[in-house]
């Protein structure tokens, strides 16, 4: 059952570039979406269809001049936008996209790394990548970036507390923290999605406000704050901010129908990276939905939300499923 | 969290409505909007029908312009060189479209109609100099074509007190 590291090596190569392609298409997507949602075209100048806009963004930001304020702590200023980035991408080496297959003499898993805590993982690797939110908006030195990071880690620190709890259940209901373990026990019974509702909706609203998506985009709030911890970024730098954005969403919705909407599983057992990516892009669309219906949350309103309603109720969904389990 | 949470599930459904309509985006260098009839774009300077200049170097308009971008160096006719219609002809006359407002007093202040603001408005250079129009310039039929709307449909109504007497 052992794969040679070749074979790892490529996968990891594979997947990495895929996701970096669904991260530029995911930006052209939602921006179409969005403006069809608006009854506006959305970007459709570049190429056909707009096709080629990611490229062109791409070419803008990496051609852009990559300046940073006088006072700025250097190294941290640099390094920050990188781990944001490089945890984000690190995090999906664990999600099961598909079943496996016997290829010759090789077996080739259907993730980049089966690990049994994949779960553990995955939080612990969103946790790091706080830091470079965090990290990012100090070392920029200006008021604007502190008090959005500032304002970042409060929100994120709160809602990972519900994230992690929502999960609670499933690993319950699973017995395990493998994520492919967590899907074979949906093959054989039904999804998470129908016995752990509760858990899938506080999952879904944490991760919403885990990825600093619309409505709780508070950490950027266009409107109201500058630009939050990225103020100072310009260039590639704020492209690694947003790719790393763009990427812990994709995470998370692949994360979210690992979870609750049995992974890889799927009519065609063979089929399985198309049923998965099929059930990841009706996640995402509901994200970029989302962000077009929701106006966003009051800073007090989110803290009472997060605090007052989505806690408790992961809570006591953890504690309810674990005593069925024990009562069945 | 919200006090109505069907009203919240309600736009959904109008964002996703939405979705399947045509967009009403007007993609504009392709899709030109008719300009109101009494649009104030481009300067146009204007010939009598024999030929003849109507502008007989009177400096009004740059009297009038509060923008100060008109510039008229008047010339006598002679009986070799006749220009305009009147005594006197403007041999140089220049617009500084960079600093004109488009105000149309220039228009007002003219005598004999021989400056009027046109349809044009895609003015954009990648010089200031070439923005500084001549004579020559403003005499000759615009090269683009601005679509005009309908006078009968969009051009101000006739005022009541003028159509009661």
């Amino acid at each position: 059952m052992n794969e040679p590291w070749w074979i790892d090596a490529i996968k990891a190569f594979v997947i990495i570039n895929l996701l970096l392609l669904t991260f530029a298409y995911m930006t052209l997507v939602e921006r179409k979406l969005i403006g069809r949602m608006q009854l506006r075209y959305g970007p459709n100048r570049a190429g056909p269809f707009g096709l080629l806009q990611p490229i062109a963004d791409l070419v803008k930001l990496i051609r852009k001049e990559p300046f940073y304020p006088a006072t700025a702590v250097e190294v941290l200023y640099i390094t920050a936008p990188a781990l944001s980035a490089a945890t984000a991408l690190a995090a999906f080496a664990v999600i099961p996209f598909g079943q496996g297959w016997h290829v010759g003499d090789y077996y080739i898993s259907g993730q980049i790394a089966n690990v049994s805590i994949g779960l553990i993982l995955l939080f612990a690797l969103g946790s790091v990548g706080i830091y470079g939110f965090i990290v990012g908006g100090w070392a920029s030195d200006s008021k604007y970036s502190l008090l959005g990071s500032m304002r970042t880690c409060a929100q994120l620190v709160s809602y990972e507390v519900s994230l992690a709890l929502s999960v609670l259940g499933v690993v319950i209901m699973a017995g395990s923290l493998s994520l492919v373990e967590i899907v074979r026990e949906q093959e054989a019974n039904w999804w998470f999605a129908i016995p752990q509702f509760v858990g899938l909706l506080v999952f879904f609203i944490a991760g919403v406000a885990e990825t600093n998506r619309a409505p709780f985009d508070l950490p950027e709030a266009e409107t109201e704050l500058v630009a939050g911890y990225l103020t100072e970024y310009s260039g590639m730098r704020f492209g690694l901010f947003s790719m790393a954005e763009y990427i812990n969403m994709i995470v998370l919705s692949a994360l979210c129908v690992t979870l609750f909407f049995g992974g890889w599983l799927g009519p065609y057992e063979p089929l399985g990276p198309l049923w998965f990516v099929l059930k990841l892009l009706i996640v995402i669309f509901i994200f970029i939905w989302l962000r077009t219906t929701v106006p966003r949350l009051r800073y007090d309103q989110l803290m009472a939300f997060g605090w007052k309603v989505l806690l408790p109720v992961a809570t006591l969904n953890a504690v309810v499923t674990a005593a069925l389990v024990v009562a069945l | 969290m919200s006090p109505q949470p069907f009203d919240s599930a309600k736009g959904f459904a109008v964002t996703l409505k939405q979705l399947f309509r045509k967009p009403i985006t007007q993609q504009y260098p392709e899709e030109k909007r008719p300009v109101y009839p009494r649009f104030r774009g481009r300067h146009r300077l204007w010939r009598h029908e024999n030929g003849l200049e109507k502008c007989i170097g009177c400096s009004l308009c740059a009297a009038a312009c509060p923008a100060d971008c008109i510039r008229v160096v008047a010339d006598e006719n002679t009986a070799t060189n006749r220009v305009s219609a009147g005594e006197r002809y403007a041999r140089i006359y220049e617009i500084n479209l960079s600093r004109c407002i488009f105000c149309g007093y220039c228009e007002v202040a003219c005598p004999f109609d021989a400056i009027t603001l046109e349809a044009e408005y895609e003015l954009s250079e990648y010089s200031r100099d070439d923005l500084i129009y001549t004579k020559d310039m403003l005499l000759a039929e615009p090269i683009k074509r601005m679509p005009v709307a309908d006078r009968d449909l969009y051009d101000t109504p006739i005022p009541a007190y003028k159509a009661r007497s």
